[in-house]
């Protein structure tokens, strides 16, 4: 079992090699010039070749990845270029809203798909199913922008229950910091609960169909009980690969939840760098995400273990 | 037990409520500046939000109030030479640093050294500087060449770049090379350590800054604080959310609404909009000389003649109250904005376009125009722009790109196909473009000048002139002079003038009227 | 996002079949492919159903409402008058053309995507598959890709090139092909293993004929099924570019485009946003009942050996 993740977390190097070499030539092979962009509206050719070469950027591109992942190598992720601080710094304070929103995002989502996707299939064919499975197919239809702002004009605007934007730290208390965070998460996990729940109803139909439940219920054991401890439980395979994968998505979709609703997280930090030019911190942010999808990937596995006890590593 | 466990939680609930309570004792304006804040330099670059940064935490030397006379603000007083050449400036008494030291004549020579390595009008106002030096710790002198016309519009200059003074020590920091440390003497103090990139800038008011007596004006007056902290919310940079923060009361102020948000504004209860700065901004497009089809002048005038003002000052700002053409390449109602020169554009029609346009002889070369996608004040400029060249017999290609690589590209003096620009559009706050000196637009050095490199000898020996002059008559003629040279040459078009109203919640008021984003004399009832 | 393709990996077909499933297959298809041959007919049919030119703009026709008339000025100068159908935006647009001439954009970013993804997918799921010296290192930089953010990834590439409908295809086009390769080099695995095939092989059929003529024919149905899946996600994504101010300039009008120029006022005028967030969302919703549809359609042992 331990050489099982041993032998995985080594082959992510290889995959995070990839990712460093496919981000960088990707920055650096298109037109876009930071050192123009930081030179400001008033300066002069000499003056933004000046700062191209206090960047380094008119070195050579194998020289210039030479120098950045020898510097990864020693935990140095360099300094963003318009921020002026450590771009470690950088994503330390941003990643506190991006992990809070994707918590409560997956937790809102498990909690309230999960239920759903078992009724659906407990009652297979009934309108429940039918109304599930047409929402959940509208739900991952209409963009995530569109359906913030009407969750915000309807809950926040028209019944003011929640603020319109903004974030607020769980250092400054944990009211405000859950009141702020729950319509993103609602509006974000939307997509999430249709996909979650689709899947959950198509395992747990799948299970329903063995015979052990039919001997279950032969011995007369509440409804409930089937449900839970006999479907529910060996459908779990397939839903935690879901929920593992819709984790690694999620990281993706935060990026227009956190533009909406004024979220200074990661993929926000993201997106403004991109458009900066600013290359250090694009290429920094990137590979923590992809190093947290393989990551996420390598639990999802793990957690089959808990699930089926047949699968073994 | 219960009833410890009890007192506890009621103890541990009176103090949280305590400090909940104190904490709203303190009076915080929070604003929603137009950009975000990422360079903290403001002699580095010339970004307007950097220049904002500085009005909060330095002072100037001089101030521009809303008549655009220029009046001192560190300076007590100051005397000249009868030849013009020596300047002696004493400072007001008591002037101190965020740090407790107190502003020396060093630290002043040190930041005008500073700034005039980078700013165009502090570069040509080094051209005329021998030395400079101070003589006692709160005096300093500028020995001049010759007779300068511009000393004190200089140091008083409200826009960018603005000659804040630093210490010494940071103000010795190499011009290409950003400041690491902000230390001013100004109103405000930059909570370093709370500053969060992209999400917000703290400043606290600076308890021992001594305003002057006068009442402020524009850079100029008595910077009076009446708010104890400033938050400026860099996190917040949707049109729509802001709109509805505002209009929630969860922010103070919009420092800069998108025009289509006005009308949500206008009905939401509880918002204001203010017009502090009813000299605004005017619109420009600039075009590329050193490239076909715009390296010819004639192209150029058949260009001006189909740029009317009107469509696009209609079709981007919308509401008619906040906008006016205006006939002129320095700001309309200030000294040097007169109507000479314009007729070229001003008292022209498509047809006269469409006419010049066939005699210059232009051959379909395509006009390429920068449209920047995520900028909603010139967002629909570049759309004008291209309706109207097509309209008067242009080909055009309109190309969208963010803001940061229209501002990378059109720093490209390759042709338009590798990579370069025809036109591009862009908006300028009053200060920068009232006068012959600062206005970069006007200056026609080639490969020196500003992007779109005009060259003609004879605007820059009338700009030379205008720098030396120092009577006013004479000034006022050489900038006529100069403008029907610019509107001859084609250097840019003017596009008309407009104000952009914050939008503020009814209880905050003290707004100083002139140019600038200042938050300096604001009150939060 | 590509949270479609998911379904497909997932087990999922129960094994009782009533006869209310077997009408449900049926009517998903038929809906799902009437409502795209709607969609494509008033694409194809835009310049007749009294649409102008989506790019004409007149400052005096702002921001009308659904239904009132006013003035759009044509390139030649002439000024004539139109009923805004769909109302009007900041600029004085016609929304209704906007929306129509956005449905040929818009389906075809989806089309073009989900055909490019899946042309080099099969193309490199097919060398992996049976070449062995070339499936470590592709499937690595497969992996790789996967495991970057599409959104970021899309945003990336296309920020940093020139935004143009080409640039968009092929910015999501490249986040999809990870996908469509490993499907395909698990097809080319599994089919490999069948006896038809080892005996073409041990009949000297060359390699080539072998991959076209026993292993791509029966990749094709799953394929066709991600093929809508990648179509209905493009659409999604060209929007939140659009949204994000990267995508398609915006004189190319897609929904996204009209959505993301319009927000701003969403709260005073928000048919702005109402009239191409209804079309987006009936596309991509025909387009995934539609791959649902099919994919219940196949022969349920082939979804199992995804």
């Amino acid at each position: 079992m331990y050489t099982f993740i041993l032998r995985r977390l080594l082959s992510t190097i290889p995959v995070l090699l990839v990712v460093a070499v496919l981000v960088f030539l990707i920055l650096r092979l298109t037109p876009g010039d930071p050192a123009a962009i930081l030179a400001g509206d008033a300066a002069s050719t000499e003056q933004i070749a000046q700062i191209r070469s206090s960047l380094g950027l008119d070195r050579s591109i194998p020289v210039q990845f030479g120098i950045w992942a020898g510097n990864l190598l020693q935990g140095e992720f360099g300094r963003s270029y318009f921020y002026k601080m450590e771009v470690t710094l950088l994503i330390a304070q941003r990643i506190e809203p991006t992990l809070a929103l994707a918590a409560l995002t997956i937790l809102i989502a498990v909690a309230v798909s999960i239920p759903l996707g078992v009724i659906a299939a407990w009652r297979f064919g009934g309108w429940f199913d039918r109304a599930l499975m047409g929402f959940s197919v509208l739900g991952f239809s209409v963009p995530v922008f569109v359906l913030a702002y009407i969750l915000i004009w309807i809950m926040s605007l028209k019944l003011g229950w929640f603020p319109v934007q903004g974030y607020k730290r769980l250092a400054d208390g944990f009211w405000p910091f859950l009141h702020h965070l729950i319509l993103p998460a609602i509006t974000l996990s939307v997509i999430y609960i249709a996909l979650i729940a689709r899947v959950t109803r198509a395992s747990v139909l799948e299970a329903l169909g063995e015979d052990y439940i039919r001997t279950a219920r032969a011995k007369g054991l509440p409804e409930a009980r089937v449900l839970m401890r006999h479907a529910l439980a060996n459908a779990a395979v397939p839903i935690a690969t879901v929920i593992g994968i819709g984790i690694a998505l999620l990281i993706g979709g935060v990026v227009v939840t956190e533009s909406v609703y004024a979220i200074p997280g990661l993929g926000r930090l993201t997106v403004d760098a991109v458009l900066a030019r600013d290359f250090p911190t694009v290429q920094a942010v990137i590979l923590l995400f992809s190093f947290a999808y393989v990551l996420i990937n390598l639990v999802v596995d793990m957690s089959y273990v808990v699930f089926d006890p047949r699968i073994r590593y | 037990m219960n009833r410890k466990f009890a007192a506890a939680v009621l103890l541990a609930a009176v103090a949280a409520g305590a400090t909940v309570q104190a904490s709203a004792q303190e009076k915080v304006l929070r604003v929603v500046p137009h950009s975000n804040l990422s360079i903290l330099d403001p002699i580095w670059t010339t970004q307007y939000m950097a220049r904002n940064h500085g009005y909060m935490i330095y002072d100037t030397l001089f101030g521009t109030d809303e008549k655009s006379r220029v009046q001192p603000q560190m300076v007590d007083k100051w005397t000249v030479s009868p030849d013009n050449r020596l300047w002696t400036f004493t400072l007001r008494e008591g002037l101190e640093f965020h740090d407790g030291k107190p502003v020396t004549g060093e630290d002043v020579v040190a930041s005008i050294a500073r700034w005039g390595k980078r700013d165009a009008m502090g570069q040509k106002l080094m051209t005329f500087v021998d030395r400079m030096d101070s003589p006692s710790p709160n005096t300093f002198r500028i020995f001049l060449r010759e007779a300068c016309g511009f000393v004190l519009e200089a140091l008083g200059k409200p826009s960018s770049n603005v000659p804040f003074i630093m210490p010494k020590r940071i103000a010795d920091t190499d011009a290409f090379k950003q400041i690491e440390e902000y230390i001013g003497s100004g109103p405000y103090i930059f909570k370093r350590d709370e500053f969060k990139p992209g999400d917000k800038a703290v400043y606290v008011k600076n308890t021992r800054y001594k305003p002057r007596t006068e009442k402020p004006s524009g850079t100029a007056g008595g910077k009076f604080v009446y708010v104890d902290r400033v938050e400026w919310n860099l996190a917040l940079r949707d049109g729509q959310a802001q709109v509805n923060a505002l209009a929630k009361g969860e922010i103070d102020v919009l420092e800069r609404p998108a025009f289509d948000s006005y009308e949500q504004l206008k009905k939401a209860d509880g918002v204001v909009l203010v017009t502090k700065d009813p000299l605004g901004f005017q619109y420009m497009a600039r075009f590329n000389q050193l490239h076909p089809p715009f390296n010819n002048p004639k192209v150029r005038q058949a260009a001006l003649a189909a740029m009317q003002q009107e469509p696009f000052l209609r079709a981007q700002v919308g509401i008619k109250e906040f906008y006016k053409t205006c006939p002129s390449m320095f700001t309309c109602g200030t000294p040097y904005g007169s109507a000479k020169g314009s007729d070229i554009q001003s008292k022209s029609n498509m047809k006269k376009a469409q006419e010049l346009l066939k005699a210059s002889g232009y051959d379909g070369t395509p006009v390429v125009i920068l449209k920047p996608t995520d900028l909603a004040a010139i967002q629909k400029l570049p759309d004008v722009a291209a309706q109207l060249l097509r309209q008067a017999g242009f080909k055009v290609d309109l190309q969208a790109m963010d803001w940061n690589t229209v501002v990378s590209r059109r720093a490209k003096k390759e042709p338009p196909a590798q990579g370069g620009w025809n036109i591009f559009l862009t908006a300028w706050v009053a200060p920068d473009i009232w006068n012959p000196l600062t206005n970069a637009a006007v200056g026609a050095d080639g490969e020196k000048s500003w992007f779109g490199w005009p060259k003609d000898e004879a605007i820059e020996k009338l700009r030379d002139q205008f720098a030396r002059e120092t009577s006013e008559a004479k000034k006022k003629a050489l900038a006529e002079a100069i403008q029907v040279r610019a509107f001859e040459i084609g250097t840019h078009a003017p596009l008309g003038e407009y104000v952009n109203p914050l939008a503020t919640r009814k209880n905050i008021s003290g707004w100083v009227i002139g140019p600038g984003d200042i938050y300096w004399n604001v009150k939060k009832n | 996002m590509d949270t479609q393709a998911l379904s497909v990996e997932s087990a999922n077909i129960a094994r009782r079949e009533s006869a209310w499933q077997r009408l449900q297959r049926h009517w998903s298809v038929r809906i799902g492919s009437a409502v795209l041959a709607l969609l494509v007919l008033a694409a194809l049919c835009a310049p007749w159903l009294g649409t102008v030119d989506p790019t004409l703009f007149d400052a005096a026709s702002r921001d009308l409402r659904p239904g009132q008339s006013g003035e759009i000025t044509t390139l030649d100068g002439e000024l004539i008058k139109h009923q805004f159908l769909m109302g009007s935006d900041s600029f004085g647009r016609d929304i209704y053309s906007r929306v129509i001439y956005g449905t040929r954009v818009s389906l075809l970013v989806g089309i073009a995507t989900a055909v490019l993804a899946l042309a080099f997918g099969i193309v490199f799921g097919l060398s992996a598959g049976y070449l062995r010296w070339l499936d470590g290192p592709l499937m690595r930089v497969m992996d790789g890709l996967m495991a970057i953010p599409a959104i970021l990834l899309a945003i990336t590439l296309v920020a940093m090139w020139r935004a143009s409908l080409i640039t968009v295809v092929v910015a999501i086009a490249i986040t999809e092909v990870p996908r469509v390769t490993r499907l395909v080099r698990s097809l080319v695995l599994s089919i490999r293993e069948e006896p038809y095939v080892e005996a073409a092989v041990s009949l000297g059929t060359p390699t080539w004929r072998i991959m076209f003529g026993h292993i791509l024919p029966n990749c094709i149905a799953p394929l066709i099924v991600q093929g809508t899946y990648i179509c209905a996600s493009a659409i999604l994504v060209e929007a939140i570019l659009s949204f994000l101010g990267v995508g398609l300039p915006p004189d190319i009008p897609t929904w996204g485009n009209i959505m993301s120029e319009g927000r701003v006022q969403f709260m005073a005028y928000p048919h702005n946003l109402f009239f191409p967030g209804v079309f987006l969302a009936v596309t991509v919703l025909a387009v995934n009942i539609l791959g649902d549809g099919l994919r219940d359609t196949l022969d349920p042992k082939m979804a199992r050996r995804l």
